[in-house]
């Protein structure tokens, strides 16, 4: 099963912590919000990518089931 | 005996109105008041009691139809009306009078002046989805077409017409309070701010039931192919995109005001009915949410979506506002860029903080202290805020940026070596709404 990244953008406060923790797939904007890579993730980086969901500290940053 | 040849009475689908077909009954300076309800019903039949199953012809009439949502997303709305049908639970229809758009005057038009055909067709789309109830959604500053639906629902039940329940409900008069999951949001108690999708509302919107969102204009088009039916519908217009549209008309013209036109015109007709004042130097189609299409252009479009399409732009709601040539396009671009950045949510960062930069870099371009640097930034801005949006109001915004650097490409360069044109000096010609503190609710 692979899974892509997601952002609630309504709930992002632009804290920038899913930018440190997953930089492959996050990227910031000139404003601090995150740019995110929404293809499929397997392995490491997948698991690179639960820690900064769950880091995430106004929980906007969502793991979703790639189709 | 010898048959009289009387040939036989035309069927009922040839019978509707040419054209115009939704200003019929809008008649030309005409008394402002609303068409009563009896002169209504000469041509329409009252939609169907109330029930509790979807009306599978009606879907397949509006299928058939290939009709389009005219609120801007030009969606089909056969398919809306198919999804919702099949919901887990009876669904609410609600209809989308918010106009939020300050180019556009249509939705207002028609419920103000044939609040019936409105209510007509919101009824019959209800009729169609099963639905429970009907809310009809109009901008609080409008107060012309809430007492005239008011009315119009009043005197229905004054003459005894059994219908589902319809509410009034006045939204803030917000520009993102017409987009649907802010609409929904608002009706549900909240503020008349966009949320997340999904669920979109035709899955879960009004009370968690599927909803359908149908803009005012789209709901009296279904009710005239209800009445005249699809074969009718498809007379005017092109294949893809069949029957009349409502443009308004405004900025350097004579004729301004609601028009209706056949999709599919070359936009050189619709200028000719405008009757611009004098040269045209460009075109803002789809309103201050909509693109700038150069004059050039404007002189060899035809005005539908396939065709718009090719140069980047789209009908949108249908506003047409003509600049004329000694006007500042930049300028107009950089007024109107600071009102929409205003009217964020304020809930994306992208967008409210994206939308600021690009209306303070634009500006910085319309009064002349810019540089190849700032252009270079606000393409970066479009790029970075395009999309980032819960819903798609900053990527309108950044549709009219991207536009206005294109049609104006000798302006920018202009303003960057020689400061500001003439133009950006006289008055300018789109008028913007004021700021007023609304509240969300």
């Amino acid at each position: 099963m692979s899974y892509k990244l997601s952002v609630d953008m309504i709930a992002c406060d632009g804290r920038g912590v899913c930018a440190e923790l997953l930089p492959e797939r996050v990227e910031l904007d000139d404003w601090g919000y995150p740019i995110i890579d929404a293809s499929p993730m397997v392995g490491v980086v997948l698991e690179h990518a639960r820690r900064a969901v769950a880091a995430c500290p106004v929980l906007a940053l969502r793991l979703e089931a790639a189709k | 005996m010898i048959a009289t040849s009387t040939p036989p009475p035309p069927p009922p689908e040839l019978a509707g109105p040419t054209l115009p077909r939704l200003l019929t009954s809008v008649g030309k300076g005409q008394s402002q008041q609303a068409v009563p309800l009896a002169q209504h019903r000469r041509t329409y039949p009252p939609p169907p009691a109330p029930r509790r199953k979807p009306i599978e012809s009606y879907i397949a009439a509006i299928e058939t139809a290939g009709l389009r949502g005219r609120g801007g997303a030009s969606f089909p709305t056969g398919r809306k009306l198919r999804t919702v049908s099949q919901g887990h639970t009876r669904p609410v229809v609600c209809v989308n009078g918010s106009e939020g758009e300050p180019a556009s005057r249509k939705d207002g038009l028609l419920m103000t002046r044939t609040p019936h055909l409105v209510l007509d067709g919101a009824l019959l789309a209800a009729a169609a989805v099963g639905a429970i109830e009907v809310i009809v959604c109009i901008e609080r500053a409008n107060h012309q077409a809430i007492s005239a639906v008011e009315r119009a629902i009043h005197e229905r039940v004054q003459s005894g017409e059994q219908m589902l329940p319809v509410y009034v409900m006045d939204l803030p008069a917000k520009y993102v309070a017409g987009e649907e999951t802010a609409l929904v949001h608002f009706v549900n108690g909240g503020e008349a701010k966009p949320t997340m999708t999904p669920p979109r509302p035709f899955e879960k919107g009004v009370g968690g039931r599927p909803t359908l969102i149908d803009n005012v204009e789209t709901l009296c088009h279904l009710a005239q192919i209800i009445r005249w039916g699809p074969a009718w519908f498809r007379g005017q217009g092109t294949a893809d995109e069949p029957g009349t549209v409502l443009l308004t008309l405004s900025g350097a013209v004579k004729n301004k005001g609601v028009c209706e036109m056949p999709i599919g015109r070359s936009m050189d007709t619709v200028l000719s009915w405008a009757k611009p004042t004098g040269e045209v130097g460009a075109v803002l189609l789809g309103g201050y949410y909509g693109t700038w299409v150069s004059a050039a252009d404007s002189r060899r479009v035809t005005m539908d979506n396939a065709a718009l399409r090719s140069i980047g732009s789209s009908l949108g709601c249908g506003a047409l506002v003509v600049l004329p040539s000694d006007a500042c396009g930049l300028r107009e671009t950089a007024r109107v860029l600071k009102w929409l950045a205003g009217e964020t949510a304020g809930q994306c960062g992208p967008c409210v903080h994206g939308l600021a930069a690009i209306a303070g870099g634009m500006n910085e371009l319309a009064v002349g202290r810019a540089t190849n640097h700032t252009v270079e930034m606000l393409n970066r801005w479009a790029g970075q805020v395009d999309k980032r949006g819960a819903c798609s109001f900053p990527d309108g915004a950044v549709r009219l940026l991207r536009s206005a650097l294109q049609v104006f490409g000798a302006d920018v360069h202009h303003h960057i070596a020689h400061g500001p044109c003439w133009g950006a000096r006289r008055s300018p010609v789109l008028a913007i709404p004021t700021a007023k503190a609304e509240p969300w609710r």
